[in-house]
């Protein structure tokens, strides 16, 4: 008796023509006089009305929010909010399943060398690396990415002060999934092979290792959330509505000759004037303040090529003998592990005029060493290689590495 | 500094002379008008054939006068590397299938010769292998890049041993039939996707957007750009139509040189009997409100 007396209020309340209606159940229901209701006619009902004492859930969308509080409220019919943003919960949850399949790993150890991964987790490895090997490994930063992303570097160092150094990038241009892929790897063989592999010991009982895993933050994010295929930073550029500078063409040798475009919807924009991008200046600064690096390896994708300075001019390097066949060796090296053949000279004649480059500029600084690697493939899958050949790539590209450091080693005091 | 002026007034002296002075660069040589060819070994600096040498005035984005080799040419470098990627495309062109994708292996040796007024040309020891076999093959090459202001395409001519060896027809006679009745037109996108993933499903239409992509980038070689098809970013199928397999593609080209990524839509045909055939090609635009340079379609 109760349930029909009520149907017949809830007709009034909404100022509709008081009727007496006489809905007997089953066909009557409560859900069916709701749905008389004017605001909540559209609803989704999420709980159907049951009996008196149970609520009524109901999904509103957010452009009926308005209409339905108010009448509520004008009605005097009780509600509380369950959830304020339904979208926000789903993105969460779909969030969550994602990262429940690839469980973070809590141990440099657990982590999956064999796939990429996104910023967060490789953030996260590096502190892991840290907390675990924390007399040989710690992280420098030195400076900030446009969009304040941290610009971290790992140090490899058995102790000294100052000692000779070895500078390792990857990432620069962050389409270039395979470099930090490998980077990460590179982290954790260097802290395997310490007091394990003889060669690599006595290189780090001299030298101090440098590893900046990823130098383009702003973009590897973008790459992850964006546009796959890009290349430069993320600074915006007045006057224009094209996004970032490459960051290879922003240093400050050959700056803004051939090779170079000065046009900001480019991909080889080199940027308003030379070290303009804080991710290319925080290199510049740490390399002037750290004074004693004797080598430096900018990692790239794709070709298959190992290459030396110059690329602004067609004048051979001073040290273009020994640069030349340092190279031959580490490439040899390379193709020992699984045939992979690469390419080698300085980068004019190898791949193309290019101008603004990291390692012109580093040789400048009298940094005898300085290469540029681009690793596999040779076009089938250019920038998306696919993740099996993550460690393949890794463990030859470090041979090629080793050989680099060595050479180095031998010849510094 | 050595500059040789022959019949080139006091102009370009006085050009060069300040240009050397600007890049603190001692040994530029020029020589205008053909010489005798130069062998890499002897002169690590390049040439330039008649060709100013450029700065570039800030802001403005230059053209690039890249300075041409000329002679025998080192496999190791760019210019027989780039003459031998046309040479693949051509290949594909003619060969490739949704089960024969073809990519340059190796350059052995090269040489390039100008062709007076009218281009240049080149001639090339390669090898080449198919990739879904494996089979390798030697070719022999020459193919002529047309000079002068007109874009028109590099002629190639290429013989090949040993890269037809592998046996496809009945792949491909398989996935003909299975796709050529209209109950399940395919489609597909990101291929390979972000993580360089390739059902194993789509791998043919993979290999399809390869091919079809090789005549367009036949098409836009020089001497000054090197193509690889980046991605399909999605493929859609089309009702058969005279027994063609008939598909809508949109592919990703990277152009190594400028570093561009290059969109392109075709509409494709194949079947066993006729190949692979791209009957419209439409540039699309970088950026939204970008304008599509004119001569986009074919």
């Amino acid at each position: 008796m109760y349930i029909y007396v009520l149907y017949v209020c809830i007709a009034c309340y909404v100022g509709l023509t008081c009727q007496l209606v006489f809905c007997p159940p089953p066909s009557c229901s409560l859900s069916f006089l709701l749905s008389l209701l004017p605001p909540l006619s559209k609803l989704d009902v999420w709980m159907e009305p049951i009996d008196l004492s149970t609520p009524v859930d109901i999904r509103v969308p957010f452009t009926s929010l308005q209409t339905v509080k108010a009448f509520l409220e004008t009605e005097d019919i009780p509600y509380s909010v369950m959830i304020m943003d339904l979208q926000v919960m789903l993105d969460e949850e779909q969030d969550q399943m994602l990262s429940a399949r690839a469980a973070a790993p809590r141990t440099t150890d657990d982590y999956d060398y064999s796939n990429y991964h996104d910023i967060a987790d490789i953030y996260s490895f590096q502190d892991m690396l840290v907390a675990e090997n924390p007399n040989l490994v710690s992280k420098i930063v030195i400076g900030q990415s446009y969009q304040g992303r941290t610009l971290n570097v790992l140090k490899f160092s058995t102790g000294g002060t100052n000692r000779p150094g070895i500078w390792l990038d990857t990432g620069i241009h962050s389409r270039e999934w395979i470099t930090q892929a490998s980077g990460t790897w590179f982290a954790k063989k260097i802290v395997t092979d310490y007091g394990r592999d003889a060669a690599l010991t006595a290189i780090l009982d001299k030298m101090d290792i440098f590893l900046e895993i990823v130098t383009n933050p702003d973009g590897y994010y973008y790459t992850h959330n964006s546009n796959r295929m890009w290349r430069k930073t993320r600074k915006p550029n007045p006057g224009s509505s094209c996004v970032g500078t490459d960051p290879n063409r922003n240093w400050d040798a050959g700056f803004g000759e051939l090779g170079s475009s000065g046009s900001p919807c480019s991909e080889t924009y080199r940027g308003p004037e030379a070290h303009s991008e804080s991710e290319v200046k925080s290199i510049v600064d740490f390399v002037k303040s750290h004074g004693n690096l004797k080598a430096f390896v900018s990692i790239h994708s794709y070709s298959q090529m190992l290459l030396y300075p110059y690329g602004y001019t067609s004048t051979p390097c001073k040290d273009q003998s020994e640069l030349h066949d340092l190279a031959m060796k580490a490439i040899t090296d390379l193709a020992s592990m699984y045939g992979t053949s690469y390419r080698y000279g300085s980068t004019i004649n190898t791949i193309y005029q290019a101008s603004g480059t990291t390692v012109d500029w580093t040789y400048n600084q009298g940094i005898k060493y300085s290469y540029t690697f681009e690793l596999r493939d040779t076009g089938r899958y250019g920038f998306i290689l696919p993740a099996n050949q993550i460690l393949p790539t890794a463990k030859e590209t470090w041979l090629a590495l080793m050989a680099i450091m060595e050479h180095t080693k031998d010849n510094t005091n | 500094m050595v500059i040789l002026v022959w019949s080139m007034g006091w102009t370009l002296l006085i050009l060069l002379v300040v240009l050397t002075v600007v890049h603190g660069n001692p040994t530029v040589m020029v020589r205008t008008g053909s010489g005798p060819t130069v062998g890499f070994d002897q002169h690590p600096n390049s040439v330039p054939l008649g060709e100013d040498i450029q700065t570039t005035t800030e802001g403005e984005s230059e053209v690039v006068e890249e300075v041409m080799t000329t002679g025998v040419l080192n496999p190791s470098h760019y210019p027989a590397r780039r003459a031998a990627t046309v040479v693949q495309h051509y290949l594909n062109t003619r060969y490739g299938s949704p089960y024969r994708w073809i990519f340059l292996s190796t350059v052995h040796s090269g040489s390039a010769e100008e062709v007076a007024e009218m281009g240049r040309k080149y001639q090339l020891a390669l090898t080449m292998q198919e990739m879904i076999s494996n089979v390798s093959g030697q070719c022999s090459a020459e193919l002529f890049f047309p000079g002068g202001e007109g874009q028109s395409a590099p002629q190639v001519q290429a013989s090949c041993e040993g890269l037809h060896q592998s046996n496809t027809t009945a792949q491909e006679e398989a996935f003909y039939q299975q796709h050529r009745t209209s109950n399940n037109l395919a489609s597909g996108n990101n291929i390979p996707d972000s993580y360089g993933h390739v059902e194993p499903s789509m791998k043919p239409f993979w290999h399809l957007g390869g091919v079809a992509s090789s005549f367009i980038m036949l098409r836009e070689s020089n001497e000054s750009t090197l193509y690889n098809m980046a991605q399909v970013a999605n493929f859609t199928q089309l009702e058969t139509e005279k027994d063609q397999l008939r598909f809508n593609y949109h592919v990703l080209l990277h152009e190594m040189i400028s570093q561009e990524i290059i969109h392109w839509k075709l509409l494709v045909t194949w079947s066993p009997e006729q190949g692979v055939q791209v009957l419209q090609t439409e540039l699309q635009p970088k950026c939204h409100h970008c304008e599509a340079p004119p001569n986009t379609t074919n």
